[in-house]
């Protein structure tokens, strides 16, 4: 870890964090009062660490639950709003939304919340896809400096920052630690999330 | 958006695709990958994503086509771009218009990208050079033909893996075809032996230079794993090259007589019935020709999508957007 780097969420904080915002989720949707189907919520992350948390918040939300949840991964690339300003193509990954939409609550799973853009586009991709009854947001983070006029139903955690830092998720998955940590911004700026 | 993403660095492919030699085999695979994120698309109900909106895309057409022509309309249209399509025939060609002043009326309309097929070869690096548009080859003359390749590349990346080692076999009429140049070069690049074969007249000389093995005769046939055959250009030859088409088709025909169990079939279309293939042939499991037309959309979609997403370096420097600062994901 580079010396600059503040940490904000530790592995164990992450943990709780997860388990905290899995109980919020069932809690904010309980099952229909005519027991009837079961559960509607589905979880979708978004490529390529909200992936990964909606994957394990799946397993989660599912011990919590009697009947089985979706999970969904989306690659937002060919909906972003700076296509056409980018120096590049973006790198896209794949998406995987195998069930139906129609009577589910769809909640949108990503790590950092930083302008929306990317919500944005995860919530155009998905109408592609078919018409969700509710959309949720949970994130792990909360940066500020919304642009757009999205919020999150399930916050892991507030983190006031200025556009000079830049939050960086770690995760086991992909870079063998789970941390989140705040820093100063190195390199020319990136699209925002 | 968090940490940088370990994924693979976005270079740009270039401005244009002229030839298969514009692509190295990094490029190719990536533009074969596109191609699989665009057959996801391809699977959902609503089959469009707005990568493109806003963008025009010119489809100028020199040359009959049906595949190409629509396939690369479909692809521009799925990606949410406005297409203007010109055929040659019933345009102001008709009345003399010659292809720089064609080319250059069309830039007017600013198109993000120009896709154009002609009879001469050479035609598509002239056009790049007549507008500050993308410009895409779909055929000049007997040049090349790389979208073809790339869906050619793609198809069989699908079926069989990796192509290292695979042997193809190229039978027919390899002087004429741009089809066999563009899969030559795109192929040998991926790992592939290639081997073409046909009449001593319709194998150019020193074809071997661009990395293949040539023979006339299809006795070792049995070698190869992929058999693509290909159509007698009969629109390119204006000599005698084989005595007579009945002959051709006896000694060169690919039927199932001449296919063993477990080779694959390929054309890039349209078949000439009964000439370069066997009804038994076209019609057998072995055939990839409908996976070929399949591919052709979801390659095209990568072709146009990985040339035209990105900002557009501007010559004349008007309405030039503010790269500055942005930084490649």
């Amino acid at each position: 870890m580079v010396q600059d780097q503040k940490v904000i969420l530790d592995h164990d904080d992450v943990r709780r964090t997860l388990v905290r915002i899995a109980h919020e989720i069932v809690e904010r949707n309980p099952p229909r009062a005519d027991g009837g189907s079961g559960e509607t919520v589905a979880l979708v992350g978004i490529h390529r660490r909200g992936a990964i948390l909606a994957t394990r918040l799946h397993a989660l939300v599912s011990e919590l639950l009697d009947t089985p949840v979706p999970l969904g991964d989306l690659d937002i690339s060919f909906y972003r709003d700076d296509v056409a300003i980018r120096p590049s193509a973006p790198v896209v990954l794949a998406t995987h939304l195998d069930f139906r939409l129609e009577q589910r609550t769809v909640v949108i799973v990503d790590d950092v919340l930083y302008t929306g853009r990317t919500v944005r586009a995860a919530i155009d991709a998905i109408f592609d896809y078919g018409r969700p009854d509710r959309v949720q947001l949970a994130v792990l983070v909360d940066r500020g400096h919304r642009e757009l006029p999205i919020r999150p139903e399930f916050v892991g955690k507030n983190v006031p920052s200025s556009q000079d830092e830049r939050v960086n998720v770690c995760l086991v998955e992909l870079d063998g630690r789970d941390e989140v940590t705040i820093g100063p911004y190195r390199g020319r700026r990136r699209a925002a999330a | 958006m968090s940490a940088t993403p370990t994924a693979a660095p976005t270079t740009r492919i270039g401005r244009h695709l002229i030839s298969i030699d514009d692509l190295d085999r990094a490029a190719i695979e990536r533009v074969l990958d596109r191609a699989e994120s665009f057959a996801e698309v391809a699977g959902r109900e609503i089959k469009k994503v707005p990568a493109l909106r806003g963008r025009t895309v010119v489809n100028l057409f020199y040359e009959a086509s049906t595949r190409t022509s629509s396939s690369f309309e479909l692809a521009a249209k799925r990606l949410s771009a406005d297409v203007v399509n010109i055929r040659s025939a019933g345009s102001s060609v008709d009345k003399g218009e010659s292809l720089k002043d064609t080319v250059q009326t069309l830039s007017s309309y600013d198109p993000a990208a120009i896709v154009i097929r002609a009879p001469h070869v050479g035609a598509a690096r002239l056009v790049a050079g007549w507008t500050p548009a993308s410009v895409i080859n779909a055929g000049d003359g007997k040049h090349e033909h790389p979208t073809q390749a790339l869906l050619d590349a793609f198809t069989l990346r699908r079926r069989l893996g990796a192509l290292d080692g695979v042997n193809l076999w190229i039978v027919g009429d390899v002087m004429h075809s741009r089809v066999a140049r563009s899969n030559i070069l795109a192929l040998t690049r991926m790992g592939a032996n290639v081997t073409v074969c046909g009449p001593p007249t319709l194998i150019p000389r020193e074809i071997e230079t661009l990395g293949c093995q040539s023979t006339v005769s299809l006795d070792r046939i049995e070698e190869a794993d992929v058999v693509y055959v290909l159509r007698m250009q009969h629109e390119r030859m204006h000599d005698s090259f084989v005595p007579s088409l009945r002959e051709y088709a006896e000694r060169y025909q690919i039927s199932l007589a001449r296919l063993r169990p477990g080779q694959l079939l390929m054309h890039p279309g349209p078949v000439n019935r009964g000439v370069e293939l066997s009804a038994d042939a076209i019609d057998s499991a072995a055939a990839l020709i409908g996976e070929q037309v399949k591919a052709g959309v979801v390659v095209r979609m990568a072709v146009l999508y990985e040339l035209l997403a990105g900002a557009q370096p501007r010559p004349s420097g008007a309405g030039q957007l503010a790269t500055a600062g942005l930084e490649a994901a």
